[in-house]
Formats: C-alpha cells, structure tokens, sequence
C-alpha cells in the first residue's frame, strides 16, 4: 500500500485565449521511506506536480480533475484539509534558500510561529525541539545561531534552515522543489546526503524534482519523467537510466554530458533536428581562417584583482581579492576551461580577459601585445574585436527593444561602418544559418525566441567580428539539458571548422570535460591546478580538484 | 544646509536694497549710508556670510521689515500651529494610507478597493487649495458644523500654544489637516498596495503558507513589516513636504502658522522672514531624515548587521 497516491491528476491553466493543461491524467505513487525523483526540462509540469500536491498552484491554474490520496484520505476533497495538512504532515523545500525565507524575522521566530501552527507546545517547547531540529540538520552552534537572520548564513547553511523549516512538524511527505539548484557542488552534495539521511531516520516518503540527471542518478529510487505535462515513464531510476524505454527519455539520457569519458559530440535523438552530423558552416567563407599554431594567443601573468566596497578606507575588512596572483596561458585554436565554485573569481578573470574590469595588478598578453596597458582607445578597439564574450543569460544579455539584424548587425557596422546594405545583411543570414537559426529570424525580437535559441544569437552577435577568441561565461547553465547539448555541439563545430580559440567558463564539471582541451581549477581567486582535461579527471593532483571530482554527481553511478 | 544659507542669504542681499524697505521716504542718504554700516552691509560678502550662517546657528534671522520685530520671535509664536497641524496630517495619512494600502493590496479585485483606488486618484490629481475650498464650502457653509478659519481658542502653556486642550480647538483642525494629508494618503495607499501584492508573490511568502502558517499571520506578519520598509523612506521624504504644502493650506484656511505668515512675508517682501523659513525647512527635511536613517536601523535586521558576514 502506496503512502502517497495520486490518481489521474490534471492541473490546467486558464488563460485569457486558451487553456493549458500543466499537467494532464499524472499517475504516480510514493511509498514510505522511499525518494522517488522527478525530472523533466523546464515547463514540463514537474514543479506543477509537487505544488498541486499541496494545493499552492499560482493563478490562475487549478486542479480540473483527479485525488491525492495520503495515507487514507483524500486531501484534495476540501480546501480545509489540505490548508491543515501543510507543513503538518507535507513539508516542501523550495529552490532559492536566499528568497525562501523572511529577510527580516529570526530564524527562531518563524521555526516557533510554524511549530506553534501545528503543536500543542508551549514557547520554551518549541524553542528547545527547533534548536535540536537546527542541529540535526546540521547547523553548528544552533542555540547562538537561533537568534539570527537570515542573511547572515551562507546559502547552503541556509537551504539547512529551510529543510529544518519544513520539517519541524513531522511531516510524512516531503516534496523537494530543485532544492540543490541554486547551490555549489560540494554544499549540494551535502544537502543531498541529508535528505538521504533523513528519509531514512524518519521514514519520510519524498518527491525530489530536479533537472538534474545526476542528481536523480544518485539519490533516488524510482524516476519519473516528464515531458509537457505528460508522465511518460516511471520505475526503478537504475532501469530507466540504463535502459529507457521512450524516446524521450532516451534523448534525455544522451543528452547529460557523461563524466567518466570524453565523447566527440552529443548524440542528439529528437526528430526535428537534422541528425548528428556537424552543420555546415556559411560564414566560413568570410572567415579569415587563422592557421592554428601552438603559439600561446593569451598569456596571463601574476593577474590579480581586489575588490573594496568601502571607498574611504582601503584595506578595512571589506577588502576581497577576488583573483590573487594568477597565471596561466592559452593555446590558439584550443580551448581552455575554467571551473570553480561562485565565488571563485572566474568571471572575474573572464572580465578582465575582455577588458571590461581593469586588473589591480598583473598583466594579459593577447598575441604577444600587453592589452592592460593600451591608453589609446583605437588601439583597444583592435583587440575588443578580436575577442568576444558569451554570457550565462540569455534573457538578460539581448536588449528587447531591438531586432536580431540590428542586435548583430551593430557590432559589424562598428567596426566595419563602410559595409554596405546588402552586404551586411547577407553577412547576418549567413550568420544566422552558421547557428542554425532560419533567415526571417533577423526580423523578430529577442522575446519571441526560446533560451537556447538567444543563446544561439548571442554566439551569432559575438562571431560577427570575427574574433580569434571566444570568452564564454557559463553558457549553457542557464538552459535544459537537451538544449545544452545541442549549443555545446554547436560550439564544438564552429570552433573545429574556424579555428576558434575559446575559453569556457563553467563550474559543470562534466559539461567541461566535454568541451575543453586543457583545464583550470580555481578556489577563492587561486589557482589551484592546470592540467589536461584527461589528466585532471584520471589523475588529479590536487586536493581540491579531488574533492570537486569526488562530490560531481554522477549519473554513471547508477551502472555500479 | 550650508547651501540653502547661502542662497537664503543671497536673497537677502541681492533681493532689492534691503535699506529701501526699511527706511522711510525723507531719509537721507546720510542716514542711509549710517544705517548700512551699523547693519554691516558694507562689509564683504564671505564677511557677511560668515555672519549669517553664525546668527542663522543661534536662531538670529534679523528683524522683520514689515513687523519690527524680531524674526525669531515671530517663528516660535507661529511654530506651534505649523507642528501641531503638520503632526496630525502626517499621522491621519500614515494611518489610515497605511490600512487602505494593505486593504487594497490584500483585497485586490473587490468593489470597495475600486472605490478606494478612484478617491484616491482624485486626491493626486486635485489640487490642495480646491480641496481645502470644497471643504470649506461643504462642511462649514452647507453643513456648518466646523470652522472654516483660524485655530479656535488656543491654551497658552508658556512655551508652547496649543489647540489640543478646547473643543474649538480641535474642532478648527479637522479640515485642515485633512486636506493637507489627503495627497500624502494617496501616495502612501498606493505605494503599501504596490508593496503588498509585491511581497505576497515572493517565495518566502508561498514556503510560509506550504509550512501552513496562518493566513492572517503571512498577511499581517510577514507581508507587512516588509512592505512597510520603503513606506518608511518615503514617509520621511512626505513629512517635509507636508511642512511646504502647508503653506497653501494654511493660506486656505487662515491658519496662523509658518507657512501663513511666509505668504504675507512674500506680499511685503519680507526677507528677513523668508530666509529665515528657508532654513527652517531646510532644517526639518536634514533633522527628517537623519531620523528616517535611524528608523531604519531597528527595522531592517539587513542593515542593523551589516558587515557581520554570513559564516558557517
């Protein structure tokens, strides 16, 4: 007997033209003591799923048919009920722990005002069964930290508040909502272990949503998949991983970049896309193709940078070195890797790579030239049109005011204002279909295309100049997992076919490993280890990178 | 504040000949060079300056042209009816804007937060004076049930004259405080309701009602005393212009305070007394602010441990 039923589930949403159907007819059943994962691509209805269980579905959506069944009862037979069974005997976690809690109350004060909702227990009570809460989740010195606020614990210690949160009335039922998204790889791997543990200890039935295939590889039970409001697999996660009937299970499958091998290309099942094969690249024609030597194009020297937020005192407690004392070089035609946890000063160096932040000291060589020293600022535009940035979102780096053509168009006119009309626009067609996006794109706005397909402009916009150096700064976190693949293969075929130099900046350790020859590990502005992409996955020297390597999640762990 | 002296000061000086004013018709020029120099008005500008911002510290302004008497003197004989109507209008405003915005922020589509919403349009785009009038006209002339003038008897208390303590009293700031604080009772609606359905979409909200937190506690709790943060702000910024749309105010309904005895010292120019307001003003939005600041402090847990950095 299923803990957690939920029978024939719909979930629509009404919309002013149409409706849409969030989820549609969901089966899915949740024992005691048991994760249950379940993953999908964005807007497939996972989260609809986990918010419809207890009945927080945003406007205007609801539930147009179907029961929940916990335990005995149907939950969803009055709104009542359900209003009494959260927190009490459902508990959720949300993604973003930053947002999650109340910014201006104690931790104390909304762990007692939620134990006080649901038990009979007096102030002192609740005090004392929320401060062994604190410690059972794993916060240290939890009678002190009672009294703070939220903003003085780190993220991961704070996703450790949210799960005490959502646990302190013991509930039988917790859905998990990404709860691991937001954070590093080491607090995620930690996380992840707690929910573990606490299943365990607590018999707790969980629903964990997530993108992530790794994630679902080591932590669940049972899968299942979802795909626009449909459930199109369920069972053991080990069966669906290793041998996934439906075909969209098994794009999604190929899709995650592996991590204990390196594959030339993501294998790519999905019907509309053309096949496998590398795309044929338009703009090479126009490409002043470079011969690739193993000359170093980008050689950075003892780079550092501090940042201070306090403008009258330097060296007050605010000082932050963001990159300290940093060297390493970039072979033309390879690319490099940079990885590292937030905060550990890759965009950093990324911008200053771009010469969008000047360095405090140190010095970057682009082609044997010293770029932080160039005043004169024709000299400077030489270089900015040599190397070009991607960044990590693509909603918010294509201004919406503008059409594609003149989004890409303005990068060539600037530094070619001679060109002519007709020229440049076959210049941006030919632009266009080098990233697969058809030509009557050029006459559309940024909002009207999909975030893989921004991304695609964005790399189009960047490619115009035609730059020796391509700085791409996360550019695929931000996007699902099939799509990552196919701009990583995107990327791959422009780099072979234009002998592009790229540096990739990523702290997707098996994205990485797909993409890069050689790779830099950083940890607090240092550098911690360079190495071969193979060498530094068979072989890692250092402690760090170990560390790293050990808590990635690994879908392949399903296999042993 | 040193710029407002300085262009108060300004006034005073490049405003006309200040001697021309004060003198009568058959004064010799004799008498007015004497005049100029026992006031010090040959000496040179930083001089001067230097002199004002002195006097100006201790509460000298001069001596009134059109009243002979001293400015000082006249600002705390007026000062009381300016705070006391100011201080009502500011709480009637914050009050009830504050309980209409979180009304209208919760209760979104009813009829009755219509019915708000569009008064409270009305109050933004009416002008103070035609309010005060239609006041004037509806409640003392068809109505007759409040004065439409003046402060009513008044209890000397030595220091300080106030209204409070007769019925005439209170009775003669009713409309005029009303009308001061209906714009300000607009904005601070309109701004707790933005506030209001702002945070009741954030995630902290929604993980307090899936942890089953009560509904009035996420409203009146949780929602609230964040929302009221910049309310804050722009309160403070509100009462100093509450202390300028007095002027019109006062001028309206014959109120004896500040602002009145500003207008009549514009009618006379009055300089002593308008440089004197200026800085008085000035004053208040300073001293307003540095309260606001401090506000925030208790308020917001985020600035009250600033630099104490997340650990563990």
């Amino acid at each position: 007997m299923s803990f957690l039923k939920i029978n024939n589930l719909s979930v629509d949403y009404q919309m002013r033209k149409e409706t849409v159907n969030a989820a549609k007819n969901i089966n899915i059943e949740v024992n005691k003591g048991e994760i249950l994962g379940l993953v999908g691509e964005s807007g497939s209805g996972k989260s609809t799923v986990g918010n419809a269980i207890i009945n927080l579905i945003d406007e205007p959506g609801k539930v147009s048919s179907g029961s929940i069944v916990l335990g005995d009862l149907n939950i969803h037979e009055n709104s009542e009920r359900i209003v009494n069974y959260r927190g009490n005997k459902i508990g959720l976690i949300f993604q973003d722990p930053q947002t999650s809690l109340n910014p201006i109350l104690t931790i104390g004060e909304q762990l007692i005002e939620t134990i006080q909702t649901h038990l009979q227990l007096s102030k002192e009570e609740a005090k004392n069964k929320s401060i062994n809460l604190l410690k059972e989740v794993g916060i240290k010195d939890a009678d002190k930290r009672f009294d703070n606020y939220p903003h003085q614990f780190s993220g991961g210690m704070r996703q450790r508040v949210v799960i005490s949160l959502a646990l302190c009335c013991e509930p039988e039922l917790l859905i998990a909502d990404e709860p691991t998204t937001a954070l590093d790889v080491s607090i995620q791997s930690q996380i992840l272990q707690l929910i573990k543990k606490l299943t365990k200890e607590r018999n707790l039935a969980v629903i964990l949503i997530t993108h992530d295939m790794g994630v679902i590889a080591e932590t669940t039970d049972r899968v299942a998949v979802m795909k626009s409001g449909d459930l199109v697999e369920i069972g053991i996660t080990k069966e669906i991983l290793t041998n996934p009937q439906n075909n969209y299970t098994k794009s999604l499958v190929s899709s995650v970049p592996p991590t204990n091998k390196k594959i030339s290309r993501f294998v790519i099942i999905d019907n509309k896309n053309k096949g496998n094969k590398p795309n044929n690249i338009k703009i090479l024609n126009r490409w002043q193709k470079r011969k690739i030597t193993s000359q170093n194009l980008v050689q950075v020297e003892n780079l550092s940078k501090s940042f201070d937020d306090n403008f009258f005192t330097e060296n007050s407690k605010n000082f932050v070195m963001a990159v300290n004392n940093i060297s390493f070089e970039i072979k033309e035609g390879e690319t490099f890797g940079l990885v590292g946890e937030s905060g550990s000063g890759k965009s950093t160096i990324a911008k200053m790579i771009v010469n969008l932040f000047k360095p405090s000291s140190g010095d970057i060589f682009f082609d044997k030239v010293n770029i932080t020293k160039i005043q004169k600022k024709s000299e400077l535009m030489k270089f900015r049109k040599q190397i070009q940035m991607i960044f990590q979102d693509p909603y918010s780096s294509l201004n919406g005011r503008l059409r594609v053509k003149d989004i890409i168009a303005e990068p060539i006119k600037l530094h070619n204002p001679s060109i002519s009309n007709s020229e440049l626009n076959s210049y941006i067609f030919d632009l266009l279909e080098s990233v697969e996006l058809i030509q009557n794109s050029a006459d559309r706005y940024p909002h009207e295309f999909s975030g893989g397909q921004r991304q695609r402009i964005s790399i189009a916009r960047a490619l115009a100049t035609q730059p020796r150096l391509l700085v791409c700064d996360e550019p695929t976190s931000a996007l699902d997992v099939s799509i990552q693949a196919q701009i990583l293969n995107l990327l791959k075929d422009l780099q072979e076919q234009l002998n592009l130099t790229i540096l990739f900046i990523s702290h997707d350790l098996p994205v990485v490993r797909q993409m890069c020859d050689r790779i830099g590990v950083l940890k607090d502005g240092k550098l911690c280890e360079v190495s071969n992409t193979e060498n530094l996955f068979l072989g890692p020297q250092n402690e760090y990178t170990k560390e790293l390597l050990r808590l990635m999640p690994k879908i392949e762990s399903i296999y042993n | 504040m040193l710029v407002v002296a300085f262009v108060s000061f300004s006034l005073f000086n490049f405003v006309g000949d200040p001697i021309n004013n004060m003198v009568g018709e058959e004064t010799s020029d004799e008498e007015r060079a004497e005049l100029r120099e026992t006031l010090g008005l040959m000496d040179p500008i930083h001089v001067q300056f230097t002199r004002f911002v002195i006097n100006a510290s201790q509460g000298e302004f001069g001596i009134s042209y059109q009243l002979r008497r001293p400015v000082s003197d006249l600002i705390v004989e007026r000062l009381p009816a300016t705070i006391e109507l100011v201080v009502i209008s500011a709480l009637i405003a914050l009050v009830s804007g504050t309980l209409l915005g979180v009304y209208t922020g919760i209760n979104r589509k009813g009829f009755l937060s219509d019915i708000i919403l569009a008064v409270s349009l009305l109050g933004v785009s009416l002008p103070t004076f035609v309010i005060g009038i239609l006041f004037i006209y509806l409640f003392a002339v068809i109505l007759g049930v409040l004065p439409s003038f003046g402060r009513g008897e008044v209890v000397d208390l030595g220091f300080w004259t106030t209204g409070f303590l007769t019925i005439s009293g209170l009775k003669a700031i009713i409309l005029p405080s009303v009308t001061l604080s209906l714009f300000q009772m607009t904005y601070i609606i309109r701004l707790v309701r933005a506030e209001m359905m702002e945070i009741l979409q954030t995630d902290y909200i929604k993980f307090a009602r899936a942890r089953g937190i009560d509904e009035k506690s996420i409203k009146y709790k949780h929602a609230l005393k964040n929302g009221l943060i910049p309310v804050i702000t722009i309160a403070g910024i509100n009462i100093g212009t509450l202390i300028a749309f007095s002027i019109i105010t006062e001028t309206v309904f014959q109120w004896p305070g500040m602002g009145f005895l500003f207008i009549q010292a514009v009618q006379f120019v009055d300089i002593p007394i308008m440089s004197a307001y200026l800085v008085f003003i000035a004053f208040v939005f300073v001293m307003i602010n540095f309260i606001v600041d401090i506000l925030y402090y208790f308020i917001d847990p985020r600035i009250r441990v600033k630099g104490d950095v997340a650990s563990g």
